[in-house]
Parts: structure tokens; C-alpha cells; sequence
């Protein structure tokens, strides 16, 4: 049994899964950390469902979202799109079970900025998306990368969700989780020694480049 | 230059309910404002950079209408001209000297280059002796420099008025004394129009030419300080 498309697949799918929590997350935490209405801490639950749910119960919405006689899926499936049984249904269910750790260190970390540097930034003449880009995104950059690394950890072990929506396919869609759990049930237990192995390994290396990326804020003059 | 401001706002919480009805007119170059804490000299300062909309009322700053509320005029914050010397003057700490006084000079959607500056810029660290210190962060300078660097910023983005929010609570007794001096140098120098609050009788003293006091968010007495 191979180690090496488990193991990429497992690695793609993360990878693009936080590439579109960055995206998702940091804007819904920033909208929600400016957004004054009685509604927030409804939209606010529902948000952080996925990280409570069970993962099968999530993955059973999604196919009910998305498959082909679900209420979204119809639709794609008229441009010719039916993302069950593929990888990129693995990146969907990824997304959506690491989401609300991406967004919740994002919205903490835009809440913490001091709303006094905005307003100076509005004074001095910056427009709103200005004042996004060069003064909160910045100094909530070191937040938003935490999230975005606890997101990326969870996304690569992501288990249930994706075996109901993108199954387990060897060679398509089985990610290094799943490949385990299918070696397991194979009885082919040399097999699913190396896959734990592997799979341990990449989360030290994981969290060893992690280490190095966080930013560090101890600032050396350069002069 | 002329400063013309009369507006009422009610600021209410749960713990306090505060009246603000502000009324003055000054064609002093320094303009003082002068009260207790609570009076409402902040939410004045605020109200005239745009960061606090009165309910009613009229702010004119060098013949520029900013806000008029019979008119239905309110601009934003962005377009007022007006220079702001936050309290504990809110240096952007990601950015470097340089970059901070630099701040104001681009409007677009990337902050100043760490390596380069614009010519503006770098007379503005020069007048205010700042050169040694251009690559340092706000949190590696001092106190005096932090608030020079401030001043610089606020200055780069070549505002009608000046105007300063305690401008020397933040630092220690010994370095007030000297940086009143040089906040009064650079106001005769640059011939700027600058509006102090303040709640310590010795930047009146200094620095007051038109004074205003302010007590409960009403102006209380109005007075052209003797020789100024």
C-alpha cells in the first residue's frame, strides 16, 4: 500500500482548506467584530457549530447540501459539478470543520486591536480599506496565524466529514486518516504501522515549521 | 484662520448621562481648552476631527464647513484636514519611525517601504531631530521622541488646524517643562493654528493665548490671555 498519496493528498487538501479559511475566516471575524446587533451571538453560535458537532453529522449536511439530489448540489451538478466522491469534496469538508478555529483567533485578534490606531489612521486621510489593510489586518496578523496553523493541524487529521462526503477511494480520496482507519479494517496491520508513523512525523514537522513561521514581534532596530 | 464651533451632543450609558453643548469662535493661533477630566474636552477634540458626530450644531475650520447639521453637511473623517495628537499619541507599532511619519502621505492600500522614504518625509524627521531614530520601532524611542514622532505624522499630512490631546500628560515632569518650549517654537514657527486641551494649569501658562474653559460639557469662561 502506498504511503506517499495518502500522505500529499492529506497535505494538498489541508493546505487549500486553510488557504480558504484565510480568506473566510479572517473576513466573517472581521465583519462580525464590527457588526453591533442583537444577532451576533446567534450568527456567533452557529458559526462555532463545526467545532462541536460531530464530524459525521457535519458531513451528513454536506451531503445533503451538496449531492446530487441535495438542495445546493442540483445546481452544481447543472454546471457539471458534483464535488462527493472527489478531493476537492475533502477540501470542503476541511474548510468547514477547521473554520471556526481560524475565525474565532481572527475576530479575538481583531478585537484586541487598539481601536485608537484606527482613528488615527482615519485622520491622517486612509480610507476604510486602508485602514483594513495597513493598520487591523497588520497588527492582527500574529493572531490570524495562529488560527490559521491550529486550522491547517485540524484540517490535516480530518477524519469523519470527509469519509462521508468524499468517501474512501485509494488513489482518489483517501487521505492519510482514512487510509489508516481502511488498513485497520483490512487487517493489514504492518501497513497501518508506516501510515501512523508517517502521519506522526509530519505533525513534528508540522509544528517544527510552525515554530519557525510564527512571527516574532521581539523587533531588532536595523540601523 | 478662524475656528467656529457650537454643537450639542448627548452621550448616554447606563451609568451616566452627559450633556455636551460646546460653543466657541477663536481666531487665535493657540487656542487653549482647559478643564477637569469628564468636562468633554476629549469628545470636543473628537467631534471636530469627525471620530464623534454631534446630534445638532455647526464646526467650521478655516472657512471649510465640516459639519452643519441645518445643512445636512458631515464629512469624514479622512477629508477634514485636521491634525490629531492623541493622548498617549497612538503610534502605529509596526511600523517604524519613518514609516509612521510617512503614514499620512499615501492613501493607498500598502503602508511606506522600511527602506525608502519620500523627500517630505525625511524633512520632517530632520526638523524634528529624529534621524537617529527613523529605523526604530515606537516601542524602542522615548517618551519625547514618541510624541515628536506624533507631532511629525500629524504634521506630514499638512492639516488646517492642530490639534493636541493632553499633549504632555504621557510624559515625565522634567521633559514637560522642555517640550512645551519646543510645542511653542514649532507653533510660531510653522504659523499653525493649534487647539490644546489640556487640565494642567502650567500648559495654560505656557502655551494659552485664547482660553476657554470648560466645566460639566459647557464652555464656563472665555478669555484672551494678557499680551498674548
Amino acid at each position: 500500500m502506498g504511503i506517499w498519496f495518502p500522505l500529499l493528498l492529506s497535505l494538498k487538501v489541508a493546505i487549500c482548506a486553510t488557504a480558504l479559511n484565510l480568506l473566510l475566516g479572517v473576513a466573517v471575524a472581521f465583519g462580525l467584530s464590527r457588526w453591533r446587533s442583537p444577532l451576533r451571538d446567534l450568527v456567533d453560535s452557529l458559526l462555532t457549530l463545526p467545532l462541536v458537532l460531530p464530524p459525521t453529522v457535519l458531513g451528513y449536511y454536506l451531503l445533503v447540501l451538496l449531492g446530487r439530489r441535495g438542495v445546493f448540489g442540483a445546481w452544481l451538478e447543472r454546471w457539471g459539478i458534483n464535488p462527493v466522491f472527489t478531493w476537492e469534496g475533502a477540501v470542503i469538508a476541511s474548510t468547514l470543520v477547521a473554520f471556526p478555529l481560524i475565525q474565532k483567533a481572527a475576530r479575538a485578534a481583531f478585537e484586541n486591536v487598539d481601536p485608537q490606531l484606527e482613528s488615527a489612521a482615519r485622520v491622517l486621510g486612509l480610507p476604510e480599506r486602508a485602514v483594513f489593510f495597513r493598520v487591523s489586518l497588520p497588527l492582527a496578523s500574529k493572531g490570524i496565524t495562529a488560527g490559521a496553523l491550529l486550522a491547517f493541524a485540524r484540517a490535516l487529521g480530518e477524519f469523519g466529514a470527509t469519509l462521508m462526503i468524499a468517501g474512501n477511494l485509494p488513489g482518489r480520496t483517501q487521505t492519510l486518516s482514512v487510509a489508516i482507519y481502511a488498513a485497520v479494517q483490512a487487517g493489514d496491520d504492518r501497513g497501518a504501522n508506516i501510515l501512523v508513523v508517517v502521519a506522526s512525523i509530519t505533525c513534528v514537522v508540522v509544528l517544527l515549521i510552525a515554530g519557525r513561521l510564527a512571527p516574532n514581534r521581539s523587533r531588532v532596530p536595523v540601523s | 484662520m478662524t475656528v467656529e464651533i457650537s454643537f450639542r451632543r448627548l452621550l448616554a450609558d447606563t451609568e451616566r448621562r452627559f450633556a455636551l453643548d460646546v460653543a466657541f469662535r477663536s481666531t487665535s493661533r493657540r487656542v487653549v481648552l482647559y478643564g477637569p477630566s469628564g468636562a468633554g474636552k476629549s469628545m470636543t477634540l473628537r467631534a471636530i476631527t469627525g471620530l464623534l458626530t454631534p446630534d445638532e450644531g455647526r464646526i467650521v475650520v478655516n472657512q471649510h464647513v465640516l459639519f452643519d447639521s441645518m445643512l445636512g453637511v458631515n464629512r469624514a473623517p479622512q477629508v477634514r484636514k485636521v491634525g490629531y495628537l492623541f493622548q498617549d499619541y497612538a503610534l502605529f507599532p509596526h511600523l517604524t519611525v519613518a514609516q509612521n511619519v510617512s503614514f499620512g502621505m499615501r492613501t493607498g492600500i500598502l503602508n511606506p517601504r522600511r527602506s525608502s522614504m519620500p523627500e517630505a518625509a525625511a524633512r520632517w524627521i530632520d526638523a524634528f531631530e529624529l534621524g537617529a531614530v527613523a529605523t526604530h520601532y515606537p516601542s524602542q524611542i522615548s517618551g519625547g521622541q514618541k510624541q515628536r514622532v506624533a507631532l511629525a505624522r500629524a504634521l506630514a499630512a499638512e492639516p488646517d488646524i492642530l490639534l493636541l490631546d493632553e499633549p504632555f500628560s504621557a510624559l515625565d515632569p522634567p521633559l514637560r517643562a522642555r517640550m512645551r518650549s519646543e510645542l511653542a517654537a514649532l507653533q510660531s514657527r510653522l504659523d499653525l493654528q493649534m487647539l490644546i486641551i489640556t487640565h494642567d494649569p502650567a500648559d495654560v501658562e505656557a502655551l494659552g493665548e485664547h482660553v476657554l474653559e470648560i466645566r460639566d460639557g459647557r464652555i464656563f469662561s472665555d478669555s484672551m490671555a494678557a499680551g498674548g
